[in-house]
C-alpha cells in the first residue's frame, strides 16, 4: 500500500506534473513538494510526488556499496 | 528503471550478505514493520541470504489489513442506501463481517476503485445529484495526500464528498508491540516511505527509551540487505540509534510541508487497528472544521462486528505467530477464498506466505 515510484519530471504545469516512469507518461499532483523541476525525479505515490529523489544521496550509496563489494 | 535496477545488483547483493555474516555473532530478530518491505524480502530470497541465527519478523504495516471490520461494514451499510464509495482497489476483496466490497459490487451497488484520492474529487464533481464517500486507509504516506483532497474538497466548495477515515500511524503502533513485550526483538527495519513524509523524529524513543536500534529502509534488495548490515552493526557495537539508509528519498525532518497539510486537517488520536485493538495516539482524526466532511456522522444502520474465530491475522500482524501456525491457512484461507485481511492484501503477510513461502 505504501509503495513509491521513482519517475522522472517531463513537464509542469501549475500544480500538475508529466512523469515519465519506465517510458509511461503519468499525471501526478506536485502540491506536497512545489519546489521541484522538470527533469526532477520524484517518487511517486497515490497520484502524488511526496518528495523529490537525492541523485547525489543515491550515487554515494551506490558508491559505497561498490567500494564494499570490491574490498 | 533508474533508481530501481542499480539497486538489484546480484554482486553486490552477495558482498552485502557476506558482510552481514562476517558481522552478526548472535542470534537475533529483526522486525520489518512494513507489508511492501514484506513482499521484497519474499520476492528477492532475502531470507535465505541472511545468517541462521537471524530471524525476520513480519510487522503490523498493511494499512489494509488494519483497516477495522467496522470501516468497511459501515461503507458497506452506505453503498446499500445508494451513496457511491470510492475506494483503492486493495479494499475490494476484504472481508467484513459478512460481505465485501466486491459482493456488494456485483449486488449492483456503485463501488468504483481509484488511484487517488483527487479522483473521488472528480466522481463527486461528475455526480452532483449523489453523495461520494471516499475510504481514506493508509498510513503517514497517504495521509498527506488524503489532506490535500480535503482541502480541495473545501476551496472548491464540492458539497457531496465526505470522506471515512481509517488512517493510522506507524510509530505509536511501534510502541505499543514494544509495550505489550509479547516478543523479543532486537532491531526494527523501518518503513521507506512512511519516513519520507514523518522523517527520523517520531522514531527517537525506539532507541532512547528501548535502547534498541532501527534504520529508515529503502524497498530494493540492496536496500533491505544494507539496512539490515546497518542494524547488526548496530547491535554487535551495542550504540542503539535511529539510521537512515534510504537516503536518496528520506530526510531526517520528512517532508515538513506535507506533514503541515496532514496537520490542518487532521489531529492525533486513538484508532483502532483490526486484529490488535485499540492503540492511543494511532489514528489521525478530523479536526473540528473539517468534520462536515466526516462520513462517520452519517445515520445508518450498521451490522455488528464479526469476526472469524479461527482467523490468526490479529497476532500475525504482530509478529507473534506465522501463517504457518494458523490452522485456516492453505486449507479454508487461501487468496480465491481469504477469511482474514492478511489473505487479501498484496501485502498482507499471509498473501506473501501463500505466495512465496517453500517448506
Amino acid at each position: 500500500m505504501c509503495l513509491g515510484i521513482p519517475g522522472k519530471i517531463v513537464e509542469i504545469d501549475r500544480n500538475m506534473a508529466r512523469v515519465d516512469v519506465g517510458g509511461l507518461l503519468r499525471n501526478v499532483a506536485i502540491d506536497l513538494c512545489p519546489e521541484v523541476s522538470v527533469g526532477d525525479y520524484v517518487l511517486i505515490h497515490t497520484g502524488f510526488a511526496i518528495q523529490q529523489i537525492d541523485e547525489e544521496a543515491a550515487e554515494e550509496t551506490l558508491e559505497l556499496l561498490r567500494q564494499m563489494a570490491e574490498a | 528503471m533508474k533508481f530501481i535496477d542499480e539497486f538489484r545488483d546480484r554482486e553486490i547483493a552477495r558482498a552485502l550478505a557476506l558482510r552481514i555474516r562476517e558481522t552478526s555473532t548472535r542470534p537475533v530478530q529483526l522486525m520489518e514493520v512494513c507489508g511492501t518491505h514484506t513482499v521484497s524480502i519474499f520476492r528477492h530470497g532475502i531470507r535465505g541470504m541472511l545468517p541462521e541465527q537471524m530471524k525476520l519478523l513480519s510487522g503490523p504495516g498493511c494499512p489494509v489489513c488494519v483497516t477495522p471490520n467496522h470501516d468497511i461494514d459501515l461503507a458497506i451499510a452506505l453503498s446499500r442506501q445508494g451513496l457511491i464509495i470510492a475506494t483503492f482497489g486493495d479494499m475490494m476483496r476484504v472481508p467484513g463481517s459478512t460481505s465485501s466490497f466486491q459482493k456488494e459490487k456485483a449486488e449492483g451497488r456503485d463501488i468504483r476503485i481509484v488511484s487517488s484520492a483527487l479522483e473521488a474529487l472528480k466522481i463527486a464533481t461528475e455526480n452532483p445529484a449523489k453523495q461520494v464517500v471516499f475510504l481514506a486507509i493508509g498510513f503517514e504516506t497517504t495521509s498527506p495526500t488524503v489532506a490535500v483532497a480535503i482541502l480541495k474538497t473545501r476551496a472548491e466548495r464540492i458539497g457531496n464528498l465526505f470522506f471515512l477515515n481509517s488512517q493510522k500511524r506507524v510509530p505509536p503502533a511501534i510502541r505499543a508491540l514494544l509495550e505489550s513485550r509479547q516478543l523479543k526483538i532486537d532491531g526494527f527495519i523501518l518503513p521507506g516511505h512512511v519516513s519520507v513524509i514523518i522523517g527520523e523524529g517520531p522514531y527517537q524513543f525506539i532507541s532512547q527509551e528501548f535502547g534498541l536500534p532501527a534504520v529508515i529502509t529503502g524497498f530494493e534488495p540492496l536496500d533491505i540487505l544494507q539496512g539490515i548490515w546497518m542494524l547488526a552493526k548496530q547491535i554487535e557495537e551495542n550504540r542503539p540509534s535511529i539510521e537512515i539508509q534510504y537516503r536518496r528519498a528520506v530526510r531526517p525532518e520528512g517532508n515538513p510541508l506535507a506533514m503541515s497539510r496532514i496537520y490542518e486537517v487532521f489531529e492525533n488520536g486513538g484508532a483502532l487497528w483490526r486484529g490488535i485493538g485499540g492503540i492511543p495516539d494511532s489514528g489521525y482524526l478530523f479536526r473540528k472544521p473539517f468534520g462536515e466532511m466526516d462520513a462517520g456522522n452519517f445515520h445508518v444502520q450498521v451490522e455488528p462486528t464479526a469476526e472469524h474465530p479461527g482467523c490468526l491475522c490479529g497476532e500475525v500482524l504482530q509478529g507473534i505467530k506465522t501463517p504457518l501456525d494458523c490452522r485456516l491457512f492453505q486449507t479454508v484461507c487461501h487468496p480465491e477464498n481469504p477469511i482474514g485481511p492478511c489473505m487479501v492484501s498484496l501485502e498482507g503477510t499471509c498473501f506473501t506466505y501463500y505466495k512465496f513461502h517453500q517448506p
